[in-house]
């Protein structure tokens, strides 16, 4: 039980920092940095449960990121659906896509599945881009409205903050939820052999497909909130280098930890941010991140810092030692 | 109760089991053995679902499980153990043979995430369950040590553990006492012992005689892909034609 | 007979574009059956084909020959050097870290092209003139020309390489079974560096060849390098003519798509047939389908 109690404190926690920090940002300028921390967070979260948890690979999650966000756009812009209805309806549109596509997908591992992901992402983005009638083509989609609650719009980024984040922090809590459940045993289960994990009961193929799913839905949600937010979209931000971008996230962060790809998204976005002078190196510096981290820290930037805790508190017990 | 019907398996132009017929009777130990490259593995690849067969069928009890997905024969009572130890590295020892409780719960991935009390309840008690397999194997005390940190005999004796966890009818083991010292292989025959008193059918291949010729109430042979001889160990010591085969003779 | 010749014109650009994935998808198949890694890199070692002779070209001011010559050399050294600080010490990496290795390197690769030669597309001369030549109605260019010619030297050189020498010989060993390639005393880690080597050369080649007809800039290797995959996927991973029939099959297949359907679906084609085939028949059109191994 202790454990369960830590973990529910450290969640409290994180929610408390989340919602006081608007406070300590000056201008709004930050806070709009720190909306896209969200989307961003979330999105890596999403992925996280497919490549940490599962252990499968894609790099084309910026495709269902993609279809979210245009989805809503069409649908509230061409169509008057409201932007709630019109992020349902998006989120199981995905959901149902990527349930059927992942049984065929899902067959291939490793290298080969990194391939078709691959595929359907640059498939999907070519749609996008192509279909000019609907999407608008490369120069966008505008004019996307915000989403509302009665009268109350979210249409400062205050707002959005508080939206962007709401969603984020569950998303959060129910992936926690689900790794540390006989669902997410399974799912770590099958990562570290598939073959026992089937022996032992349990349906690898379809609880692969299952995570694929939620893991698109998630991201489709999130698409959603990014064009409501935004009001504007243009494919470009749903392109091969997203994924790439979102895989290195959770890299960066640690496979399979949550609070991990909250790292990962928080540094990647902050970092192109702050050093104006990385500017076009920034995606020299993923690159590096990328090699750096998979060949010198394979479980990321969590379980560094976990072991540089570790160190230390070994090495002060070693000077209590000495001391007494 | 596991019965095999001119079982043959062919990969490419290799023959690796031809037209192999046996039974296996309830609630006995029945060892398989046989020199190397007899098809010893490969029948239990084959019993156990991983591969498919070229032709004949094999029935559990009076149910034709013939080409049987290995989570399908799970569900049925049918697991195994493998012989480099295949265990869920990155996760704890307790959490090991939780995921061999995967068929004993049933909470679906929306109950999972939003942790109703349905869930919560199942899940303490595939942690209570869990830690009664583990004490059954005499590893409660290592619960929260990272599975790939065990020693390969603990490893052996976790891995037995999470199968048993799915409270199987049969549990097929291959080669449980290969890299055990003599002192955990004695450990070993108790467990297989114990394991067959709570009612579970246990199938082993194992190339340790001694252990064989100890717990085993029948011994089946195999050679080079055939069926040589089938009998108690001691038939099986005195046959003949058993003897020339592992002397490589004839 | 005007829709007639505007199908030959088709197919025999689709040909010379099929070609180039040819020679891509081979680059893949070497390094996939040395070390069952399929490299991200691929498309970039293409890129840096056309980049560096571009820049020894018109920044160095060489003539034609040597420019390839450096190219060619200059792109082989980025791969041996990737094997030997990536790839190498990481030998016992899962599918994954080698994937995600492969991306990063690919991301630097193409970041570092970028930043030394900017964003612009640019043109390389043709090798012998621009004045087409007319067949059976429909015109060619002398680099469509130049492009046969060298696809075909090429294939036939790595086909008697990996036939007759001993090099050859041992890399395919290793790509059959690597322990035992091991015990009878190949170097299998030579093997792999050799496989790099080979590859990185021959993607170079393709987009040395290629970049006068479709331009170049730091980015084409994404697209090249998973069409040339694709062509390795149709021939199967072979290393020999199933990716060869793979890559016309898939330059054919987008020209007469391009020309009859959409031009602005030409891109999808090539991802659609990798979906199909590798959701279809992942061990390629042109294999009898083996017993599963586990």
């Amino acid at each position: 039980m202790t454990r369960e109690k830590r973990k529910f404190l450290a969640f409290a926690l994180f929610t408390l920092a989340v919602l006081i920090a608007p406070l300590f940002f000056q201008g709004s300028y930050l806070v709009n940095v720190m909306v896209f921390v969200g989307i961003n967070t979330m999105l890596a979260v999403a992925l996280n449960l497919l490549l940490g948890l599962a252990g499968q690979i894609s790099l084309g999650h910026a495709a269902f990121f993609g279809l979210g966000a245009y989805l809503s756009g069409v649908l509230t812009t061409a169509y008057a659906v409201g932007p709630w209805s019109a992020m349902a309806l998006s989120a199981v549109a995905v959901g149902c896509l990527s349930f059927l596509i992942g049984f065929p997908i899902l067959k291939l591992k490793g290298h080969y599945l990194a391939m078709a992901t691959l595929g359907f992402g640059i498939i999907v983005y070519i749609l996008l881009n192509e279909t000019v009638d609907l999407t608008g083509g490369p120069s966008g989609l505008s004019g996307i409205p915000n989403l509302s609650i009665g009268p109350w719009a979210f249409d400062s980024d205050e707002k959005n903050y508080y939206l962007i984040w709401g969603f984020t922090l569950l998303t959060m809590l129910l992936s926690i939820n689900l790794s540390n459940s006989r669902i997410g045993r399974a799912l770590r289960a099958i990562h570290d052999s598939e073959i026992a994990a089937r022996v032992m009961g349990v349906n690898a193929r379809l609880l692969k497909v299952q995570v694929f799913a939620i893991s698109a839905i998630l991201s489709a949600l999130a698409g959603s909130l990014y064009a409501s937010t935004m009001t504007f979209i243009a494919p470009a931000s749903f392109g091969f280098n997203v994924s790439v971008e979102l895989v290195t996230m959770v890299i960066v962060g640690g496979l399979g930890s949550i609070y991990g790809s909250f790292l990962g998204a928080g540094i990647l976005t902050l970092l192109p941010e702050y050093l104006r002078v990385l500017q076009d190196y920034d995606i020299v510096v993923y690159g590096l991140l990328l090699i750096v981290m998979t060949m010198f820290m394979p479980g990321g930037l969590v379980s560094g810092i976990r072991r540089v805790e570790a160190a230390a508190r070994a090495g002060m017990r070693g000077k209590d030692r000495t001391n007494a | 109760m596991l019965r095999l019907q001119g079982v043959t398996k062919v990969f490419g132009g290799l023959t690796a089991l031809e037209n192999v017929s046996v039974s296996m009777e309830k609630g006995a130990i029945t060892g398989v053995i046989g020199p190397n490259g007899a098809g010893k593995t490969t029948l239990f690849n084959i019993v156990s679902g991983i591969y498919s067969l070229t032709s004949g069928s094999i029935f559990l009890e009076e149910k034709n499980i013939s080409g049987f997905a290995p989570e399908t024969l799970a569900t049925l009572g049918l697991v195994r153990t493998f012989q480099n130890v295949e265990l869920f590295g990155k996760m704890s020892v307790l959490e090991n043979v939780m995921v061999g409780l995967h068929t004993r719960s049933r909470s679906g991935i929306v109950s999972c995430a939003f942790r109703l009390p349905g869930q919560v309840r199942e899940e303490k008690r595939i942690r209570e369950l869990g830690m009664k397999w583990l004490e059954f194997v005499g590893m409660a005390d290592s619960a929260d040590l990272t599975a790939a940190s065990l020693p390969f005999g603990k490893g052996r004796l976790l891995e037995i553990a999470r199968a048993l966890a799915v409270e199987p009818r049969i549990i097929l083991m291959d080669e449980p006492a290969a890299g055990l010292n003599s002192r955990e292989t004695i450990g070993l025959a108790a467990l297989i012992k114990r394991i067959r008193l709570s009612g579970i059918t246990v199938i082993l291949v194992e190339h340790d005689m001694d252990l064989v010729m100890d717990v085993c109430d029948r011994v089946v042979v195999l050679n080079l892909g055939c069926m040589l001889a089938e009998g108690t160990p001691r038939e099986i010591q005195e046959n003949p034609s058993v003897i020339s085969a592992y002397l490589g003779e004839g | 007979m005007e829709t007639a010749s505007q199908i030959v014109q088709y197919l025999l650009s689709g040909l010379s574009t099929g070609a180039i994935y040819a020679l891509i998808g081979l680059g893949f198949a070497v390094i996939y059956n040395a070390t069952g890694i399929i490299n991200f890199a691929q498309g970039e070692f293409v890129m840096l084909g056309g980049m560096l002779t571009l820049f020894f070209l018109t920044d160095m001011n060489l003539p034609l020959v040597p420019a390839v010559m450096l190219a060619i050399f200059s792109s082989t050294a980025v791969g041996t050097a990737f094997e030997r600080l990536a790839i190498r010490p990481l030998r016992n990496a899962t599918p994954l870290s080698l994937v995600i290795i492969t991306i990063g390197a690919s991301i630097l690769i193409r970041g570092q092209a970028m930043l030394l030669w900017g964003k612009d597309t640019h043109a390389l001369p043709p090798f012998s003139g621009s004045d087409p030549l007319e067949i059976a109605g429909a015109t060619i260019l002398p680099q469509h020309l130049w492009i046969f010619a060298v696809t075909i030297v090429i294939i036939v050189a790595s086909r008697l390489f990996f036939t007759y020498s001993i090099a050859g010989k041992a890399m395919r060993a290793c790509a059959y079974n690597p322990r035992a390639a091991g015990l009878v005393g190949i170097d299998v880690r030579k093997m792999v560096l050799f496989s790099f080597v080979i590859s990185s050369a021959i993607g170079s080649m393709a987009g040395i060849i290629v970049a006068p007809l479709t331009m170049t800039s730091y980015d084409v290797g994404i697209l090249l390098g998973l069409k040339g995959f694709c062509a390795a996927i149709i021939g199967g991973m072979s290393s020999g003519l199933g990716t060869v029939i793979g890559g016309l099959l898939l330059g054919v297949l987008e020209s007469l798509g391009a020309g009859l359907i959409s031009a602005s679906y030409k891109d999808a084609i090539a991802f659609v047939v990798l979906l199909v085939i590798l959701f279809v028949r992942p061990e390629g059109v042109f294999k009898k389908t083996e017993t599963e191994r586990v």
